[in-house]
């Protein structure tokens, strides 16, 4: 990524803990959008969480075939119209396995979200602790960090991570094994921001009062640096979340990702242009979920940008409502 | 050395080590593998003998860095293959034979390259006037319910995966509705026309989800320029409000969108992968979703270095046009 644009995003520290904390609530329950996709987000992992209690509520699990439910004559169609859709079975089942449908896309939750955070998680450290350390190291580690960075940036995800799961053993534990991919392919912008945002703190006074002191390097990077990285590393992982559940998607949809019996909303839509005729379901609850998920994820993390940006935060007001805010845009522009 | 030359041959040199590096990379961590390939490549039927002589045969006994310098011989030089009864030449710039099918991996890579290039240029042509166009249109209504309603499509192409946009774009229209044929690729050289026709679904999947960050980015940069003084200025003297959108505040926003458009090459590619398996596409990602299936590992290695290098030309390139497009930049 070009400098120039890395740049323009970061914000300045909070003032203080508690209260950049409760500022930044305030701010982003200010815009409306955000609010409501926080909701979503919420909602959704709930589910995820929740995924053994509701599939306990159907008395369905997302794994046991059900041969009795599947019409072998006529290719693996469910017995009965919208895809076998009853009382027992929610949303119907799968073709060709009779698998309950609503389990796997509950379970899919898990699976979707798990991958996305935790990928996002190594993603975030990785990128912190080799930003910071190019930039506290300088000289010949920035140099040698920060060329490694840049190969990692131009390391085309996919196209590693497509390759990179065909050749690990099929008994490796496949989220697990998509996580790792995915996180320790794709760090490298997180690893640029963090370095930049770590030199310019690294200028300022009271980082220079704190090395005076005598605290070492270890100290000034957890205790006066990291507060004021907070605001562009949360900004960019809440980027990250989304493009990671797409990244998890794609990868299962082509069949190195996640594999059956573990449910996936990707490797739900592998064979959805074939069965979509039978029962609509096959491609819609899956494509919904997928978009409805990674949408909430991104108005989210707009939001969350938006309430740690001081320049915009300071032009929606506290409390300001989307009308405000619209005003102010064209008094601007006037 | 200082000036553009000088900056034009430093990037140049990064640009080579950089590619340099993804090969050592590329090449350690994929012939590390825990799988035994000799195994796999003879097949399951074979005896241990015959598997000793697959692995003999693609030197996998070897140590791995006498195996990456004659990989590198062979980028360099050519490399001769024995293939049991005869021996190919394989020339520079080799990377190497298929354990399949004996094929050179360059041969396989320059058959299927032209799909991937019409695929992925193509899209990138209507992703770039769709998506400038939508932010400079956005930007220029502000406020305005054109404005929300393009907000509202651009946030719904940013959200949707590249394979879902393709697989609900394919079932309406070539299932349900019935306005197109399933795509079947046709060589542009063969029949230009329905070429076109053929790859419009492919370019509008891929289109479609690129567009929406050069939607969001170029709004913002107009924004940002339509808010400064230069602009004020323009208005004060009267300038018309479609010529400081149109010509002058996009000027200024073209930069970013350069750097932007080399930035999103990589996952461009990787959304090509996912479109060409998709629709059937005989491009790189087809055959590196197939090469992947079978371990045929000098393929992948040479494919995921031969997409590695357009990645990093274009970021190459993008550094250069975007020092010429805007010349605030300072030459690094």
């Amino acid at each position: 990524m070009s400098e120039a644009l890395v740049a323009t995003q970061a914000p300045e520290a909070p003032a203080s803990g508690a209260s950049g904390a409760r500022q930044f609530w305030r701010r982003l329950r200010a815009q409306r959008a955000a609010t409501v996709a926080a909701g979503i987000v919420a909602l959704l992992v709930l589910v995820a969480l929740a995924a053994p209690l509701l599939t306990a509520l159907e008395g369905q699990d997302p794994t046991t075939y059900h041969p009795s439910l599947i019409d072998s004559a006529r290719g693996g169609v469910p017995i009965g119209s919208l895809g076998g859709l009853s009382g027992d079975h929610w949303l119907g089942v799968e073709p060709q396995t009779g698998r309950d449908l609503f389990a796997r896309l509950v379970y899919g939750a898990r699976v979707s979200l798990g991958v996305a955070f935790a990928a996002t998680v190594i993603q975030v450290l990785l990128g912190l602790a080799v930003g910071v350390a190019a930039a506290l190291g300088g000289g010949w580690i920035d140099q040698l960090l920060s060329r490694i960075t840049d190969i990692f940036v131009a390391l085309p995800l996919m196209i590693m991570a497509l390759a990179l799961l065909a050749i690990v053993p099929q008994s490796f534990p496949r989220p697990v094994l998509v996580t790792l991919v995915i996180g320790f392919i794709a760090w490298g912008n997180i690893a640029k921001i963090v370095r930049a945002q770590t030199l310019t703190l690294k200028g300022l006074d009271y980082v220079a009062a704190a090395r005076l002191s005598g605290w070492g390097a270890w100290h000034i990077a957890r205790r006066e640096l990291l507060p004021g990285l907070a605001a562009p590393v949360i900004t960019y992982a809440s980027i990250l979340i989304p493009v990671n559940i797409s990244a998890e998607a794609a990868l299962s949809f082509l069949g190195v990702g996640v594999k059956p019996p573990t449910p996936s909303w990707g490797q739900m839509l592998t064979a959805a242009d074939v069965w979509y005729q039978a029962a609509p379901q096959y491609l819609l609850l899956p494509a919904g979920a997928l978009f409805v998920t990674v949408l909430a994820m991104t108005v989210l993390g707009d939001g969350v940008r938006t309430a740690l940006d001081p320049r915009a935060a300071s032009r929606l007001g506290v409390g300001a409502g989307r009308g405000r805010v619209a005003r102010t845009a064209k008094e601007e522009s006037a | 050395m200082t000036g553009f030359g000088g900056f034009l041959l430093r990037r140049t040199i990064g640009t080579l080590a950089t590619l340099l590096a993804i090969s050592v990379i590329v090449y350690v961590v994929f012939y590390v593998t825990p799988g035994n390939v000799a195994q796999i490549t003879c097949g399951p039927r074979c005896s241990p003998e015959q598997v000793h002589q697959v692995a003999l045969q693609l030197h996998l006994d070897d140590p791995l860095y006498v195996r990456y310098w004659h990989f590198l011989q062979g980028l360099v030089v050519g490399q001769d293959y024995s293939t049991g009864t005869s021996v190919e030449h394989c020339s520079a710039p080799c990377l190497g034979l298929s354990y399949q099918t004996d094929q050179q991996v360059l041969g396989i890579i320059l058959t299927r390259l032209p799909v991937s290039l019409s695929l992925v240029f193509g899209a990138m042509v209507l992703w770039l006037v769709l998506g400038v166009g939508t932010g400079v249109l956005s930007a220029w209504r502000r406020g305005r319910l054109t404005e929300r309603v393009l907000t509202a499509l651009t946030l719904a192409g940013w959200a949707t995966p590249v394979f879902v946009i393709g697989l609900v774009l394919m079932i309406v229209v070539c299932g349900e509705l019935q306005l197109l044929p399933f795509p079947q690729y046709v060589k542009l050289t063969d029949d230009p026309e329905q070429w076109a026709w053929n790859l419009l679904l492919p370019w509008l999947s891929l289109a479609l989800i690129e567009a929406a960050s050069f939607a969001r980015l170029t709004r913002a940069s107009m924004l940002e320029t339509l808010a400064e003084d230069h602009i004020r200025t323009f208005r004060a003297y009267g300038v018309g409000e479609g010529a400081i959108v149109g010509r002058h505040a996009l000027r200024g926003a073209l930069a970013p969108v350069i750097a932007l458009n080399a930035n999103n090459f990589g996952s461009a590619v990787g959304g090509a992968v996912l479109t060409e398996t998709l629709f059937g596409l005989p491009g790189l990602g087809q055959e590196l979703v197939h090469a992947v299936s079978v371990v045929d590992l000098p393929v992948v290695v040479g494919m995921v270095l031969v997409i590695g290098f357009f990645v990093v030309l274009a970021n190459a390139v993008a550094d250069v046009l975007y020092a010429v497009a805007d010349r605030r930049v300072v030459l690094t």
